[in-house]
């Protein structure tokens, strides 16, 4: 079972008490978009085999949503972060980077 | 190729079975193909057949990167269905059952087709309300099913507990002629068929680049050397995102885990699909006796094969107010595949904006089911590269104008 530390509460949490959220960092486009930018937005995914940053709720818990990332082909987990941010930290690009060498950032 | 027949048995019994032949040959890569399909599954299996047997294209390569059918096509729990909501679903599926019907006899090998009849329990009136819808719009498709009364459920499968204190059952949609079939000797088959007609099966063979020039796909590029092509057709499911990426689109579409679970082998006591679609849950009983139980997909983006345990315990609490006999078995094997879910829950049988590459995938937890009728549609497309009338509504674009083809609400659990 996966476990993720919620970066609001600072508890570790199993996966039953969280909602998964799918891709993060989308850009939410609005009225007046075209409608490529809809499609990008609302169905075109990374769907990454490797390092991918993706939304979770602490539904059972303090219920906000935060961010991870985390390796979709081995499962490991790398960090957590609030979610009011647009892009990953530094933190958590040095802690994949530690970890993935020649991964880089914006793939 | 030898035919297989019961002479053939009775033949080789006699010469000590010296004489079977292997059922593919395993050549080496040439340089160039006409055509190349990445990914040895059912569906890849299914188009290269289809190219030769309808349109004469038999230069063909089919890539696998692990062995054929070692993806979803033999990891799922077979069921057989056509009772869709939505035309154009009804449409695809309803051609794959029909030739699910007389496929053993069409490629000479048995896929053990079982058409025991599946049965949708309605256990909500929003579901006895859905499902009379169904029945309604099956019968405008021409597609048999019928919504039956509980009593008749209970004679169907007299297993069930359909006075369920929460979920009783108010009855079902019931289609007498979907079924189970063999998975694997599904890939087998075709892969012997293919074989036959001069395609080359190459296993251990990853896919790992897409060459192209001006619009058009030339070749790839491959753990066992580059190969040249005039067309290529992507059908690699769970990583249709990974291939489709280096050829340089995007897919609305994210890679999931799905689990499925045996019990232990039990006498036969259940001769019918059951699926239980409020409470996530299937099941039917395989010919060995075990009982092949499924359920709803896991929640994130996942390529290991493996799912939470969680999930299986979920499924399996589920189902025990249903069928009240599961509490006293034992489970044996659980094992999952990597499912490619779709923005509206359909599959994609589509060009793509390379001019020359042609892509299916999509089919995220129910494709078995589709396997004859997909590659039927999708060698059309390919063929003549434009798509016929059972693939031209799953196109790609349909995403970006809106056009869904939306059975995420009609299946519940979507097998
Ligand atoms: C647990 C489970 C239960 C299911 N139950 C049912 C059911 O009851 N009924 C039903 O209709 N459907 C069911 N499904 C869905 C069904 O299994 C799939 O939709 C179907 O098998 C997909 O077939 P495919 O040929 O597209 O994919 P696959 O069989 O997965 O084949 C794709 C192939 O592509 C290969 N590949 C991937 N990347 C590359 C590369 N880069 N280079 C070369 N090769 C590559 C893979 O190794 C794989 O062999 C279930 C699925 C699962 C996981
Ligand atoms: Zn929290």
């Amino acid at each position: 079972m996966l476990t993720l530390e919620c970066p609001y509460c600072g508890i570790m949490a199993d996966e039953t008490e969280l909602s998964p959220g799918y891709e993060a960092h989308l850009k939410r486009y609005g009225p007046g978009s075209t409608d490529a930018e809809f499609e990008a937005y609302m169905f075109a995914r990374k769907n990454p085999k490797g390092v991918h940053f993706e939304r979770w709720r602490h539904a059972y818990g303090c219920g906000k949503w935060f961010l991870a990332a985390r390796c979709t082909a081995t499962l490991e987990v790398f960090g957590t972060y609030p979610a009011q941010t647009s892009g990953p930290p530094p933190h958590i690009i040095a802690a994949i980077k530690a970890r993935r060498p020649g991964w880089e950032a914006g793939q | 190729m030898k035919r297989y027949s019961a002479f053939a048995i009775a033949r080789e019994a006699i010469g000590n079975h010296l004489g079977w032949q292997k059922a593919w040959a395993s050549p080496a890569p040439k340089a160039a193909y006409d055509v190349i399909i990445v990914g040895a599954g059912g569906h890849g299996l299914a188009t290269a057949y289809y190219l030769g047997k309808n349109h004469g294209i038999t230069n063909v390569a089919i890539l696998e990167k692990g062995w054929l059918g070692g993806g979803n096509t033999g990891r799922n729990t077979t069921i057989i269905r056509s009772n869709y909501l939505q035309d154009p679903s009804a449409a695809i599926y309803e051609k794959s059952r029909s030739l699910y019907e007389t496929l053993s006899q069409d490629i000479n090998y048995n896929v053990m087709f079982s058409p025991r009849g599946v049965m949708m329990l309605a256990q909500t009136h929003h579901e006895v309300r859905g499902y009379r819808r169904t029945a309604h719009a099956n019968a405008l498709q021409g597609v048999t099913t019928e919504f039956i009364t509980p009593a008749r459920v209970k004679e169907l499968c007299p297993i069930l507990n359909i006075d369920g204190p929460r979920y009783p059952v108010l009855g079902a949609l019931w289609q007498a002629r979907g079924g189970t079939g063999r998975h694997d000797a599904v890939a087998w088959g075709y892969a012997r068929a293919c074989s036959a007609m001069g395609m080359d099966i190459i296993q251990q063979c990853e896919v790992t680049g897409v060459r192209s020039e001006g619009g058009q796909v030339t070749g790839v590029e491959t753990t066992k050397g580059a190969i040249a092509c005039k067309k290529m057709g992507i059908v690699v499911a769970g990583h249709s995102g990974q291939v489709a990426d280096m050829a340089g689109f995007r897919l609305p579409v994210e890679a999931v885990a799905l689990q499925a679970l045996v019990s232990e082998p039990i006498k036969p006591c259940m001769d019918v699909v059951v699926m239980a679609n409020t409470v996530h849950g299937y099941m039917s009983q395989s010919d060995k006796g075990e009982m092949v139980i499924g359920g709803g997909t896991d929640g994130f983006n996942n390529y290991t094969q493996r799912g939470s345990f969680h999930h299986i315990e979920e499924t399996l609490r589920a189902l025990i107010e249903t069928f009240p006999m599961l509490s006293r078995l034992k489970m044996l094997r659980q094992w999952g595949g990597i499912v490619d879910m779709t923005g509206d829950r359909s599959p994609i049988i589509s060009k793509t904006p390379l001019g020359n590459c042609f892509i299916n995938c999509g089919w995220g937890t129910g494709g078995f089911k589709a396997i004859p009728g997909s590659g039927w549609a999708m060698a059309d497309l390919m063929a003549r590269g434009e798509p016929g009338p059972l693939a031209e509504a799953f196109d790609l674009w349909r995403f970006k104008e809106g056009r869904f083809i939306d059975e995420s609400v009609a299946a519940g659990v979507a097998h």
